[in-house]
């Protein structure tokens, strides 16, 4: 654990080593703040409610997320530190957990600079918190399991760009099957198990405050299936 | 000590190395001589774990690669090709992030950074991004993190490709210094390093050990010594042809006025340039150039390598 730790700092350093982790920030920022309050008219609504805000979440998460996971192993093994990395006396899941918290927490940190709105709405009126905190909640285990995703696809490309691609790909077949079965309802089991598979699906609780425990396992099993191919894959290299 | 049994590595079809075995013992420094593609690398990826061989074995003082990789990394100080490193850390921060991951406590990490940066001669880019310096300073980086734990092995795959003469002098100096307590291995093609450094050399080629030995004993199995010599005499290629301590007299070039350019093998692979002298002078002969030259390890290094 200690080892995951020190993987862990040299990766967030990493992210704010040069302005990109800060120029990330702002846009997410700016993206979502204006998304919250212009796209889906706030000031018209006249409710203190983030729900509009997290609703759109899964799909703002799908562009900055993957930004973050991408290149966690692809610039290592485009550079060459994978072959430093992975001969210092580090398991691979110690190497495999450090970046995935890291990217964690870069994530949490972004997150926490938009509680801007929340204050904002505390001004304006009385948000009911408890459902805001949970949504937080809730929105950091969507973005952990987009994370563990990525980070994996990372790991099978040594090309940043692709992996932005196919990570963000894979992570919009996996929101999509979640609404599209609805025009397929005559297939029945077929719709329950994407819904059942499908990323957006276990969301929609989290936009109402609601934290399931039937949709924490789900997201935890995600994020647990996606480390343990990482760990694997890491260890492959050892074959090839 | 590094102990090599049988190892094979086969990537897909192509064999990058073919059961290979040697020993190293300890406070010795191998150079790991051989042509791009040899197998140099793939080796010293093997020793340090970061690949498994297709079979055979390898140990590092005692530690079995694959049974206890992790036993092994701890042993082993490691700069692999083209020398990789974090181009967006600076050098202080880089080499404390070594030592940590490499197992360096805490109280001590300090004390070993400061010791690696005066080693290498890192004092004045110590703030300095690793992106920002020249391939001299990263090299020494390089070679500056393998050491930070002070281990007892080190595996340096090229260590001076890229670096100028100067910056090459002072890294085989490095070196020859860490040699007298560390076991090292090193690879190259550049042949003087290894005459200079090493105590022993393995040459290996197409996945093969093909020679190894000191420098001294290699360069003994070469041709010998061919003795260049430029005359003018009647007959002079033919009745040195028939000498009896003259095993071969080919003629190589034409002067002007009749002078010819030899190349004269001795008999027993030995200098032979005085008997040359004084048949010259016996036979009245007028010489120009009499220039003997021993074979260089790239003589014997191309002899091996090319078949």
């Amino acid at each position: 654990m200690k080892n995951a730790f020190t993987i862990f700092k040299k990766e967030l350093r990493s992210y704010f080593s040069s302005p990109i982790g800060f120029v990330f920030i702002i846009f997410y920022l700016l993206v979502s703040n204006a998304f919250f309050f212009f796209v889906q008219d706030f000031f018209k609504q006249g409710q203190v409610s983030m729900r509009g805000y997290f609703a759109a979440m899964p799909w703002v998460f799908l562009f900055f997320v993957p930004a973050i996971s991408m290149r966690l192993w692809a610039e290592e093994k485009k550079m060459g530190t994978v072959e430093l990395l992975l001969t210092m006396p580090l398991k691979e899941w110690e190497v495999v957990f450090g970046k995935f918290l890291a990217a964690f927490a870069f994530l949490a940190i972004t997150l926490l600079f938009s509680l801007t709105i929340p204050v904002s709405l505390a001004y304006l009126g009385k948000p009911d918190m408890g459902v805001i905190v949970g949504s937080y909640v809730g929105a950091l285990f969507l973005g952990s399991a987009y994370l563990a995703i990525g980070l994996y696809i990372s790991s099978l490309t040594e090309n940043q760009v692709v992996a932005f691609i196919i990570s963000l790909a894979v992570i919009f077949v996996l929101l999509l099957i979640g609404i599209a079965p609805v025009w397929l309802n005559a297939l029945g089991t077929i719709v329950s198990v994407c819904e059942y598979i499908s990323l957006l699906s276990h969301f929609n609780n989290v936009t109402r405050g609601v934290i399931d425990s039937r949709d924490v396992i789900y997201y935890a099993s995600v994020i647990v299936l996606f480390l343990y191919l990482n760990i694997k894959n890491i260890e492959a290299r050892k074959w090839r | 000590m590094i102990h090599v049994d049988g190892l094979t590595k086969r990537y897909g079809k192509a064999t990058a190395i073919d059961n290979i075995s040697f020993t190293i013992n300890k406070g010795e420094v191998v150079g790991l001589l051989g042509p791009n593609g040899a197998g140099k690398t793939t080796t010293m990826k093997i020793l340090t774990c970061f690949i498994s061989a297709t079979a055979g074995r390898a140990s590092i003082n005692g530690h079995d690669t694959f049974d206890e990789p992790l036993k092994v990394k701890e042993q082993i100080g490691y700069l692999p090709e083209s020398c990789p490193l974090y181009h967006d850390m600076d050098v202080a921060t880089y080499l404390a992030f070594a030592a940590e991951a490499r197992g360096v406590a805490a109280d001590k990490r300090k004390l070993a950074v400061d010791r690696v940066i005066s080693d290498c001669d890192l004092g004045k880019v110590t703030r300095k991004l690793i992106g920002h310096l020249s391939k001299g300073y990263r090299q020494r980086v390089g070679l500056a993190q393998a050491m930070v734990h002070n281990p007892s092995v080190l595996i340096l795959d090229e260590p001076t490709s890229g670096l100028d003469p100067n910056q090459i002098r002072d890294i085989l100096a490095l070196i020859n210094n860490l040699g007298q307590e560390k076991t090292v291995i090193h690879s190259t093609h550049i042949l003087s390093e290894v005459e200079t450094t090493s105590d022993r050399v393995l040459i290996i080629n197409n996945g093969h050990i093909v020679a190894q030995g000191t420098p001294q004993e290699l360069m003994a199995r070469s041709s010998g010594t061919t003795v260049y010599l430029t005359v003018k005499g009647a007959d002079a290629q033919a009745q040195l042809s028939g000498a009896a301590f003259v095993k071969q007299a080919e003629k190589i070039g034409e002067g002007k006025d009749g002078f010819i350019r030899l190349a004269v093998q001795g008999a027993d692979a030995r200098d032979v340039s005085l008997d040359l002298f004084k048949m010259a002078k016996e036979k009245d002969w007028l010489v120009s150039e009499l220039k003997a030259e021993t074979a260089s390890l790239e003589d014997v290094f191309a002899k091996l390598t090319r078949g």
